[in-house]
């Protein structure tokens, strides 16, 4: 992993833009390393929530679980950044998008395997999850749905 | 509650220098931007027993100034953390936990010196850091604009119209001698300023300026025996909605709840309505969120804000002038706004702006924080109720 050491702090941080897991999201994390997008669902209520957390944001309940998410979401509006992080493996514009899951929530990702343009990026067109790799790490993005493999 | 108008501003002022400064670090700027307006107050230090700051150590930064207050709130929620004080600041004083409270602001944010306490949603475990810094690369740019596309396309609003609001506060600033731009622009310049995040250019985003601002706050009764005017807070909001660092956190985003919580608690505190309102300020981090905040605040109904502004409602010789300094896109954006946003709200109301709008009784300001995870809402008037 790489990182960077800031030198008026006495402890070497990691780089900012690398995530970090913490227990509360480590399963997310450890799913996306095997192509997997795990979301929390409510028991109470019945809804999914993200980001996750031992918490039920919808209703505060505690009884709440992981589950495999469809994958499936609608592109609900974005930037295409000009210089993206170096972290990316790929070069060029970027997609920066607001994705609507199909199970509600609305989450912050990158429109891959598409060009990156206004042609091609349409406002509700249908994705699916994939997975890249930022820096070391695997994170989540969308691609759009029956398009690509 | 807090009576309308029986807390005020009793000094007010911005650093001695403000857009770059390169020798001068954010404390620095601070306890220079404290010190002026303690001068404003016609106060000395001892004189000051409640005291904020965001982003440094409460202490660190009050013991500079020869401050040792018995009240302190040091909340950060981004660009809008002053604001956030100066409410706190107002129920500190009415509960008689102090008297009179100096909130202090410095940043940086061009020149960096000294800059290690500027705001943080991304560090290492948060949210921030992990469902959304990468995507954008942490460039506010990229993510915070994220509703500007959604907007456009669902009611309609072209890029020339979106880009009217850059033209208009570039208008404003023209006659401003403390704006970094004062060179009157064109939608056709903004259009072709360098893509930043499609559709976001350049001139559609704020500068990056180091400044500072302070205000002493304190009761109206203490205000009367004051030199200054005393500014009158009519009444104020606040609320916190999005976790994450983008809009991605906002429930709706195109109909925010935590604008129109804010905006109700401020115009209901202060019983006005929005004809009242003679001036706004609605910080500009980027060139959409005026059309937000007078949609939110229920100045126009949803959808219609980027015509309003596109119309020159807002520009000069408009029904609504707005961002009079030039605002964050023309005037100084240091990282967090707020404080200069409230600055300019003042000088309106005491009838000392560069660019004095005519016969301002009450201004309204609005600030955000943390790219949409929090804002406030105050309302100040040289009339008390």
């Amino acid at each position: 992993m790489q990182g960077s050491c800031n030198q008026a702090r006495t402890v070497c941080m990691p780089h900012p833009l690398i995530p970090v897991p913490t227990p509360e999201t480590q399963e997310f994390w450890d799913g996306l390393t095997r192509s997997v997008f795990r979301i929390r669902e409510c028991c109470s209520c019945g809804k999914f929530y993200f980001p996750p957390s031992p918490i039920c944001s919808h209703c505060s309940s505690r009884d709440v679980r992981w589950v495999d998410a469809s994958g499936k979401g609608s592109l609900y509006s974005y930037t295409i950044q000009q210089k993206p992080a170096q972290f990316w493996t790929t070069e060029g514009p970027r997609s920066v998008a607001l994705v609507r899951l199909e199970e509600g929530p609305l989450l912050v990702s990158s429109v891959v395997n598409c060009e990156q343009t206004p042609e091609k990026l349409k406002l509700d067109m249908k994705l699916k999850a994939t997975f890249e790799k930022f820096a070391d790490v695997t994170v989540l993005c969308f691609e759009p749905l029956g398009e690509t493999s | 509650m807090i009576e309308s108008g029986s807390i005020a501003i009793v000094g007010a002022a911005e650093s001695t220098d403000i857009g770059v400064v390169p020798n001068v670090s954010s404390t620095g700027l601070a306890i220079d931007a404290a010190a002026n307006a303690l001068a404003d107050a016609g106060l000395r230090a001892s004189d000051i027993d409640g005291f904020t700051c965001g982003y440094f150590p409460v202490a660190d930064m009050s013991s500079q100034l020869g401050i040792y207050p018995s009240w302190a709130d040091n909340t950060v929620v981004g660009g809008c953390s002053w604001m956030f004080q100066l409410r706190n600041a107002m129920a500190a004083i009415n509960a008689g936990f102090c008297t009179t409270v100096l909130i202090v602001y410095g940043e940086s944010g061009k020149s960096t010196r000294g800059l290690t306490n500027s705001y943080d949603g991304g560090r290492p475990g948060s949210i921030g850091n992990q469902f959304d810094a990468m995507y954008g690369g942490g460039q506010p740019a990229a993510t915070f604009t994220l509703p500007v596309l959604r907007y456009q396309q669902t009611y309609g609003l072209s890029d020339e119209d979106l880009a009217v609001g850059a033209v208009s506060q570039r208008a404003w600033a023209a006659d401003v001698p403390r704006a970094t731009l004062r060179e009157l622009t064109t939608v056709e310049e903004v259009l072709s300023s360098p893509m930043v995040a499609w559709p976001i250019r350049r001139a559609m985003c704020c500068l990056v300026s180091d400044a500072g601002g302070a205000l002493v706050v304190t009761s109206a009764d203490r205000a009367k025996d004051m030199p200054q005017n005393p500014v009158y807070i009519l009444g104020s909001g606040g609320a916190l909605e999005g976790g994450l660092m983008s809009p991605a956190g906002v429930r709706d985003p195109l109909k925010p709840e935590f604008i129109r919580t804010s905006g109700n608690a401020a115009f209901s505190s202060a019983g006005i309505t929005h004809a009242d309102v003679d001036h706004l300020m609605i910080y500009d981090a980027f060139i959409h969120t005026p059309i937000f905040g007078l949609e939110g605040l229920g100045f126009v109904d949803y959808g219609e804000g980027g015509a309003f502004i596109a119309d020159g409602h807002t520009a000069p010789g408009g029904s609504m002038p707005m961002n009079t300094s030039g605002g964050g896109m023309s005037y100084a954006h240091t990282g967090a706004y707020g404080m200069l946003c409230m600055l300019e709200s003042i000088r309106q109301v005491r009838g000392d702006a560069a660019n004095q709008v005519p016969d301002v009784t009450t201004s309204l300001c609005h600030g955000w924080g943390g790219f949409w995870s929090a804002c406030s809402t105050f309302v100040f008037s040289n009339e008390q109720p």
